[in-house]
């Protein structure tokens, strides 16, 4: 345990090495216990929330409604009733297509402006590469919270409001600043010899990047799908701000405002809904972390 | 879009003579590949943001969308409302007081998820799950678990004898505030963890098996070495958590909507209330572009942080 060499365990009496290896040994198990109890406390605090809807979204009336019952416990028997009527007579399931297929255009939009740029930045040796991306990137700081009131206009003027195409117009200048910053990252980790192999056998740079570059970079892209699908789910404001119509809502704005008939809330299909949304994207986030990672730091350095 | 169907050659082709078609000639094709998404963001960002400073100049408002030169009207009326005052006050220490939070509790939930542990999977997924949900709908878990009469933090309370009745967690200011800081605490120290994470990744091995070996403990380690080489990620971190609590509105407008009597209002929610639900377009606009300062001073020290990175 000592850099000093004339005390180090070779020359030290037997039993100070064991009282020193015990001494490791405890100090590593106790390391141990306590990692895994704040892994748990953080799951706890983290996911807490979550374990709450999904209780309450089985519960029947009855025994959610008595305020001296258990809330983590059924203390009558679950019911699925509240998930169906979340299904059958409410807007939900418009508000999912709603989402599903914005979320699909937007990924597409992005996709088709962010991958060549992203190539651009940096593959193509412009000296204005390494600022134009830093720009770029902070076009995603620039908060909808800034934009929405003059957004808002544009949108009436263009004819769009109260219709999913204001967000399918408006989204990718959210996704396509952050997944090109992404995708920078992906193509930076290629192999350069890769294209160049490709020229030498006769494509251009075009056809290198169309059809050696693109399918390479797949692992990123469905990185980038799945970042910007999330991001389009996520939005709040503009789909508040533009869309006032129910048919015509997303997820996100859908289940607070429409859920929600004046002081009536319907807790248990509420948090149905909140459930429904919430496990499938983590756990594909989850999947995907890692890459998440690398193409974010990917980003920041130099190529 | 930017692929000419002409510039894509098989291989078969002679390569040499027409060597420097577009397809090949990396200038013109970076702007023709670059160009697109700059065009798109300019337009649709860049314009936008022009036009919101010229409303906040302007008496346009959703009944009469023509633009009149009004100058400083639109501020007046929004300085001669206290509720301004209120919401510029609370926006800074929403932001402020989260922060810090977001900063202690994502550099331990950092060295959690980078640990190697039965389980990491599951843990992993639970504790993303705050940050990959929908804003207003993991809100709406909360406004259920904040409830005034069914809430069941004030159950296990009133378990444990420490209370009697209810918190009213959302009807009353301090803990009205309280409870936006602590979803917004939650929601962001996720996102938080995973950036500072991407900094533990990337600490050469050797550095941390050279201080193990020259004796240093586990808090030396994190204090005088891991902290140090992360610091520009730590400090990106804190920034993220900074603008995104600093410029949602989502957690106010679902949670308490600005109550109890405008205690948890916000920059962004007042914005919304003035500009969209009011109609005052020019007051809104004026409101939100004092989101901006923050921003840029956030921006500026985000690039700082990434030039060390890159240094290091």
């Amino acid at each position: 345990m000592d850099a000093n060499p004339s005390t180090s365990v070779f020359t030290e009496p037997r039993a100070e090495v064991d009282r020193q290896r015990r001494r490791y040994v405890w100090r590593r198990r106790g390391g141990r216990v306590g990692l895994y109890l704040l892994a748990v406390l953080a799951a706890m605090v983290a996911a807490g929330p979550f374990v709450w809807s999904a209780v309450t979204a089985l519960k029947l009336n009855s025994d959610l409604y008595t305020a001296t019952n258990n809330p983590f416990a059924f203390n009558e028997p679950a019911t699925l009733d509240h998930v169906l009527f979340l299904v059958q007579d409410t807007p939900f399931p418009t508000f999912v297509v709603n989402t599903l297929w914005v979320g699909a255009l937007v990924v597409a939009i992005t996709l088709l402006f962010g991958l060549p740029a992203a190539y651009a930045l940096a593959r193509l040796d412009r000296p204005w590469a390494g600022p134009a991306g830093i720009a770029l990137f902070f076009v995603y700081l620039v908060p909808p919270t800034l934009l929405f009131l003059s957004l808002t206009r544009v949108v009436v003027w263009l004819g769009l409001q109260d219709s999913t195409w204001s967000l399918v117009l408006i989204y990718p200048t959210i996704t396509i600043p952050v997944c090109t910053w992404l995708l920078i990252g992906f193509c930076k980790g290629l192999p350069k010899d890769v294209e160049e192999q490709a020229m030498v056998d006769g494509y251009s740079r075009l056809g290198a990047f169309a059809r050696v570059v693109v399918p390479l970079l797949f692992p990123g892209i469905v990185a980038v799908v799945v970042f910007a699908f999330t991001l389009t789910a996520s939005e709040f404001i503009y789909a508040l701000a533009f869309i006032s119509p129910s048919a015509e809502k997303m997820v996100s704005t859908g289940v607070p405002t429409e859920l929600i008939r004046g002081d009536v809330f319907f807790w248990q299909s509420l948090q149905a809904s909140n459930i429904v949304v919430a496990v499938p994207i983590a756990l594909v986030f989850t999947l995907l972390l890692g890459r998440f990672v690398a193409g974010f730091t990917m980003g920041a350095v130099k190529g | 879009m930017t692929q000419a169907p002409t510039a894509t050659r098989p291989s078969a082709a002679p390569a040499t003579g027409r060597r420097r078609r577009l397809g090949d000639r990396e200038g013109p094709l970076a702007w023709l590949f670059l160009l697109p998404a700059v065009v798109y963001v300019v337009a649709l960002v860049g314009v936008p943001f022009v036009l919101a400073i010229g409303f906040a100049f302007s008496d346009v408002s959703a009944g009469d969308p023509s633009y009149d030169w009004a100058g400083l009207d639109a501020y007046r009326r929004a300085f001669d409302d206290p509720v301004f005052w209120q919401a510029l006050r609370n926006t800074l220490v929403f932001t402020g007081v989260s922060m810090v939070l977001i900063v202690l509790f994502g550099k331990v939930l950092a060295n959690i998820l980078i640990a190697d542990f039965r389980g990491k999977w599951l843990v992993r997924f639970l504790v993303l799950l705050p940050w990959t949900t929908p804003v207003a709908l993991s809100t709406v878990s909360w406004l259920w678990l904040l409830d005034s009469i069914f809430s069941p933090i004030d159950w296990i309370l009133r378990q444990v004898g420490l209370l009697e009745g209810n918190m009213y967690w959302l009807g009353r200011p301090t803990l009205a505030t309280a409870s936006v800081i602590a979803v917004h605490v939650w929601r962001l120290v996720p996102l938080a963890a995973v950036i500072m994470m991407a900094g533990l990744i990337a600490i050469p091995r050797d550095i941390d098996e050279a201080a193990r070996v020259d004796g240093a403990g586990f808090w030396r380690r994190m204090f005088e070495v891991t902290i140090p080489l992360t610091m520009p990620l730590i400090a990106v971190a804190a920034l993220f958590g900074a603008i995104f609590t600093f410029t949602d509105m989502a957690v106010v407008y679902v949670l308490t909507r600005g109550g109890p009597t405008n205690s948890t209002q916000v920059l962004a929610s007042w914005a919304f209330v003035r500009g969209i639900e009011g109609g005052d377009v020019a007051q809104g606009a004026a409101i939100a572009l004092f989101l901006f300062p923050l921003l840029l001073a956030a921006a500026v020290l985000i690039l700082r942080a990434v030039r060390r990175m890159q240094v290091m």
